[in-house]
């Protein structure tokens, strides 16, 4: 038998769910806001949905070595003023073609040299996926 | 009058919802939230969330070990955080942020201390089970660039022992807490290159290390000490081409049936069988993807493996016997963790894409309920806390 408050410890989870929810909507909305606002830009062919794809992959994929908030883990920190010294297209390099001799795999199976090159402009920009 | 009324209502409230279940803990665990730093309370019985403790931090690679009482569980977070929670009252006891950058860790033998393994700084610090306060920091080796070594695969041991790994310096430490103001250390310079983690057998005696910069696994003997490592499988992977890792494999747990253990091999589509009294190479399974996780049905009649990205949708289940996959399961994305009942009639899954748990029956394989819970990833059920190296 539970205690009464079980039940209402469950209340605040229906409240997170939801909350969750709006915020995985929010990120939506602000990645295809994002997504807009570079439309005009040099990579016009990333459509936004493409873009959230590739922020997930790096919150999630990326995040699993090199930490959810990109604080590092086994593969070191992806912070804006760590990656400052380096060109977005090395960058993209090291993300297509990984580190030899490191665990950093390539990703070119995932993703094309553009979108290589975006997400590099974006971790020198500084995002928290 | 009336306005006492409510005070005393609203108090009388207070003083329930800060009560505690009243059961036996046996069959409930926890559920990390990996994207929100929250944790559910599950019930193993009744299929149910009991509650969300929320602000463990960043859990995006989190573990937990139980008190020996079953109680109180303790997280590890990426972010450094060491965090207490009660799982009878549904809350957070105590949080420390201790480090920089943790990987896991280990609770002592008898239950009295916490050791965390840190990527930054490298090295181990060993906290009171009680009130978390710290009692021995063990800086590890520094690297050419002036860093502490990684330290990953921290397991306790029989006689109030912690063993771990350098991976950046590649060597295997024995930490003795017995007298926790004089930790003693033990130190294996030879273990290889990049040891990414750790196991230890659930009797408590070998300490096995994997490797990433080289083909093979150190194993340590921890009734012979003396007579240092050595290299099993060393011909594991020789002349082939390893694949990219999009995720380093667990070592978490010891996949044993008989005397055959199961192990994820690093780079291939392949689970290793070693044979635990010769330790030779005894077989190996092709399988869908590189195995995170390789896990043992309490009875050893059966091992679920899960992959890295990107086969991260399909869980496969060998049959230890015949060693061929019997079934291939569609999970779905984000297909993160494993973990069986006391006595294995059921597993449950996390699925991080979906938000949920899956709940499997394993004699039949097929899907028995899925709970909502937000991003999962590990999950932890208490009989761990009288298990060895978990």
């Amino acid at each position: 038998m539970l205690p009464a408050h079980a039940v209402g410890t469950l209340k605040p989870e229906f409240l997170n769910l939801s909350l969750g929810m709006i915020r995985v909507g929010l990120t939506i909305l602000m990645a295809s806001i994002f997504a807009s606002c570079h439309t005009a830009s040099a990579h016009a062919e990333l459509v936004s949905d493409r873009q959230a794809e590739l922020l997930y992959l790096l919150k999630h994929d990326c995040g699993s070595c090199h930490g959810m908030r990109l604080e590092g883990g086994l593969g070191p920190a992806l912070t804006s003023s760590r990656l400052q010294p380096q060109s977005v297209e090395t960058l993209a390099m090291t993300i297509l073609q990984g580190r030899p001799g490191t665990p950093m795999p390539p990703w070119h199976p995932f993703m094309s040299e553009e979108e290589a090159k975006w997400l590099a402009s974006q971790l020198k920009k500084g995002i928290t996926p | 009058m009336k306005a006492w009324l409510i005070v005393l209502l609203l108090i009388f409230q207070g003083v329930t919802n800060a009560d505690c279940l009243t059961r036996g803990t046996g069959d409930m665990g926890i559920i990390i939230e990996r994207a929100s730093g929250s944790v559910l309370v599950i019930d193993t019985s009744a299929h149910k969330i009991l509650s969300r403790i929320e602000g463990l931090g960043d859990l995006s690679h989190a573990s937990a070990v139980y008190s020996r009482d079953e109680r109180y569980a303790y997280v590890f977070g990426r972010d450094g955080g060491l965090t207490k929670i009660d799982i009878l009252c549904g809350k957070l006891v105590k949080r420390v942020v201790q480090g920089g950058n943790s990987i896991g860790g280990a609770i002592s033998q008898d239950g009295s201390l916490i050791a965390v393994s840190n990527y930054v700084p490298g090295g181990v610090k060993v906290f009171s089970s009680a009130d978390l306060s710290l009692v021995a920091d063990i800086p590890a080796t520094k690297t050419d660039k002036g860093k502490g070594s990684k330290t990953v695969g921290l397991v306790d041991a029989p006689g109030q022992k912690f063993v771990f790994a350098l991976y950046d310096t590649g060597e295997t430490w024995i930490l003795d807490m017995k007298h926790p103001a004089k930790p003693v250390l033990t130190k294996f310079t030879d273990t290889g290159r990049l040891p990414y983690d750790g196991l230890i057998t659930p009797d408590g005696r070998y300490y096995i290390n994997g490797l990433f910069g080289e083909d093979g696994l150190a194993l340590l003997d921890l009734w012979h000490p003396e007579k240092g490592l050595h290299r099993i499988l060393d011909h594991y992977g020789k002349g082939e081409q390893q694949l990219p890792v999009y995720k380093m494999p667990h070592l978490e747990g010891w996949a044993v049936a008989g005397n055959q253990a199961f192990l994820p091999a690093v780079g291939h589509h392949e689970v290793l069988v070693v044979n635990t009294k010769s330790w030779k190479e005894s077989g190996r399974v092709p399988v869908y993807g590189q195995p995170v996780f390789v896990m043992a049905r309490p009875d050893g009649r059966q091992l679920w493996v899960n992959f890295a990205f990107p086969n991260n949708d399909t869980v496969q289940i060998i049959d230890s016997e015949t060693l061929k996959v019997i079934k291939t399961l569609k999970t779905g994305k984000g297909t993160l963790h494993m973990e069986f009942t006391p006595r294995g009639e059921e597993v449950w899954i996390s699925v991080r894409d979906k938000d949920e748990i899956q709940i499997y029956d394993t004699e039949s394989m097929t899907l028995k309920k899925r709970l909502k819970a937000q991003k999962p990833s590990g999950i932890f059920f208490t009989d761990r806390a009288h298990r060895t190296g978990l």
